[in-house]
């Protein structure tokens, strides 16, 4: 018995090596080919990986990443124990889940909505505007929300005083930041989103439609009991997606409606990073908390996908 | 027949709660288009006004005292014009090596009698999930010596994942395993098989991805922030980024206008905006079902 099973485990080791040979023979221009991208991938992402033993270590100048002294978990706990560890941690969860509680369901609607008209040329109008600001840059993005939402000369503020309120220092309200992050980004992205959501709508059976029609269904209904359950395994992917990035929320955009002001809502993981790291050239520090958040992104992501594939048999791997 | 006899009826049958509810839905339609173009409109018509419209708040929808002063100014401030090259030098050059990468590593990975090609995508995919963090990659970049060059920009993040699962799954789609049976017969070279049979069937792929890349590239400005030192080097979204965000505009006025200074520096952000989006909106309308595409072959698991 044992020894047939060796046998087998051999032969089949053997296959692989003789497959491999093959391959390589008869490929080599294949392998060659794929040679300077995956250079590419272990350089710039697999070397930075290893890299993060930073976070173990006292970055020392001169001894380099490997020749520094290990530190074990002293970074974590420094990070741990910081006060600031809450405030970044509130921060960054509440930002991303506000971000998905509203963002997430608001391209599904669009895309019903868009669904239901039949006349071609108004849907392909909104469908093409809706989808444009998806092109503008994070850059461009803020800055037309600070001269939207500037103190004093800003459209939001001129309006304001037209009808006699009192302007507001939208940007320097640390109430405020995380309204104007989420809508900015939905003004910014949900036109894009839907596109995906009207391909699954197009895909669906159109028989179960007439099924419908003849059931004598509204228009409300024939959503809620043929699309909805049509478009459900596309709308779980997206979830899982969304909810697998929630601890990398666009360090870009934050970075850049930052102030002084409105820092105690603003200061996220991704932006304490760059501030520690880069600024104040603590890499050590700054590396630990980065590793943090990309473990507890991949526990997040692993966790959620698993959940789906039990719920609903639908998962991304 | 059925289907002619079916229309009228249909129509006959639309409730009044359907009724209402398709002109809840236009109402509804109608205020999105409006909250998204909206400001669109708002920011190219104060780019053409006149700078006192601008700050004294006349600007509502239409231009108001149309002048050109915004944008004359931003084509004789040189710290603008050298943004303006570089961001065009970046996209170039980066789309060029980023779509060159990205088919060299899909091809092999759609071919089925390639070894270890599960695991080189694993390899690949997996750098979506996990990555090794900014210090460390910075650290990387530096150890290479890109810091303060143009590769900085070309080269650390010349291949997305998303473009390559693209790719890939195009060319596994489109060109047919029997092509790959007769060429290998006919001792045709893997090489000159990609170049010749595989790129020209390719073309509406390629086109994505170099929409997408350039794109990318034209708006990136994060790699630049932390990558580049040296202002001449600078793409235009950091120009953008210090004169709109962080509101230096000394140095892009020139003396004469000194008086409307204020005005001036008021109404050039607009202008630069215009200037800065403008290109890629321009041509978006004729390339959006490429990104569209380009999203949709994506989503087909491969």
């Amino acid at each position: 018995m044992e020894k047939q099973t060796l046998k087998r485990i051999r032969r089949t080791r053997e296959g692989y090596a003789a497959q491999a040979v093959k391959s390589l023979k008869n490929h080599w221009q294949l392998y060659l080919l794929i040679l300077p991208p995956l250079l590419f991938f272990l350089i710039f992402k697999y070397y930075p990986m290893a890299n993060a033993v930073l976070a173990f270590k006292d970055f020392n100048v001169i001894k380099g990443i490997w020749g520094s002294p290990w530190v074990g978990l002293k970074h974590f706990e420094l990070f741990f124990e910081n006060p600031i560890f809450w405030t970044l941690l509130k921060n960054t969860l509440l930002l991303s889940f506000y971000l998905l509680l509203a963002g997430f369901p608001i391209p599904i609607l669009l895309a019903l909505m868009l669904n239901e008209i039949r006349s071609g040329r108004f849907r392909r109008v909104v469908q093409l505007v809706t989808f444009a600001p998806y092109f503008i840059s994070t850059v461009v993005m803020v800055s037309i929300l600070m001269l939207f939402l500037a103190p004093r000369l800003g459209f939001a503020n001129v309006a304001l005083q037209h009808f006699g309120l009192e302007p507001i220092n939208f940007l320097g309200e640390p109430g405020m930041f995380r309204s104007i992050y989420v809508w900015s980004e939905i003004w910014q992205t949900a036109g894009y989103s839907a596109v995906i959501y009207l391909a699954a709508l197009a895909g669906i059976d159109p028989t179960l439609y007439e099924a419908a029609k003849v059931d004598g269904a509204s228009r409300l209904q024939k959503i809620i009991h043929v699309d909805l359950p049509g478009i459900l395994p596309t709308v779980t992917i997206i979830l899982i997606l969304n909810v697998g990035n929630v601890m990398t929320i666009g360090f870009e955009k934050i970075y850049l409606l930052q102030n002084s002001l409105n820092l105690p809502a603003s200061e996220v993981i991704a932006t304490y990073v760059y501030g520690m790291g880069l600024l104040n050239a603590n890499y050590s520090f700054a590396t630990a908390v980065g590793l943090f958040n990309s473990v507890i992104n991949l526990i997040l992501l692993v966790t959620v996908n698993t959940l789906a594939k039990r719920l609903s048999n639908t998962s991304i791997w | 027949m059925a289907i002619s006899a079916a229309a009228p009826r249909r129509k006959i049958r639309e409730s009044a709660g359907d009724r209402t509810f398709m002109i809840a839905i236009y109402a509804i339609l109608t205020v999105v288009l409006i909250v998204v173009l909206y400001p669109l409109i708002y920011i190219l018509s104060s780019s053409i006004s006149s700078p006192t419209a601008v700050t004294s708040g006349q600007v509502w929808l239409w231009p108001v005292d149309i002048s050109f002063k915004g944008f004359e100014t931003i084509f004789r401030t040189p710290q603008i014009m050298t943004g303006y090259g570089n961001s065009l030098f970046y996209m170039t050059a980066g789309t060029i090596v980023s779509v060159i990468l990205t088919i060299m590593l899909a091809y092999p990975l759609s071919r089925k009698s390639f070894f270890g090609r599960s695991a080189i995508l694993m390899l690949v995919t997996f750098t979506m999930l996990f990555n090794g963090g900014l210090i460390p990659t910075y650290m990387v970049v530096k150890e290479l010596g890109l810091i303060d060059s143009r590769l900085a920009l070309l080269i650390p993040n010349a291949v997305w994942v998303w473009q390559v699962i693209i790719a890939r799954s195009f060319f596994q789609s489109t060109i047919p395993g029997e092509l790959i049976e007769a060429s290998e017969i006919d001792g045709c070279s893997d090489w000159r098989f990609l170049a010749s049979v595989v790129i020209p069937l390719s073309k509406p792929i390629i086109a994505v991805l170099v929409l997408m890349y350039a794109v990318g590239q034209w708006n990136a400005y994060f790699d630049a922030l932390i990558y580049l030192k040296s202002d001449k080097l600078y793409p235009l979204q950091l120009v953008l980024r210090s004169i709109i965000i962080q509101n230096n505009s000394a140095g892009v006025m020139d003396p004469s206008i000194q008086v409307q200074r204020a005005q001036m520096a008021e109404l050039l952000k607009y202008s630069l905006i215009v200037v800065a989006t403008l290109p890629v909106l321009v041509i978006y309308p004729f390339v959006q079902r490429f990104f569209v595409q380009g999203m949709l072959v994506g989503s087909v698991k491969g």
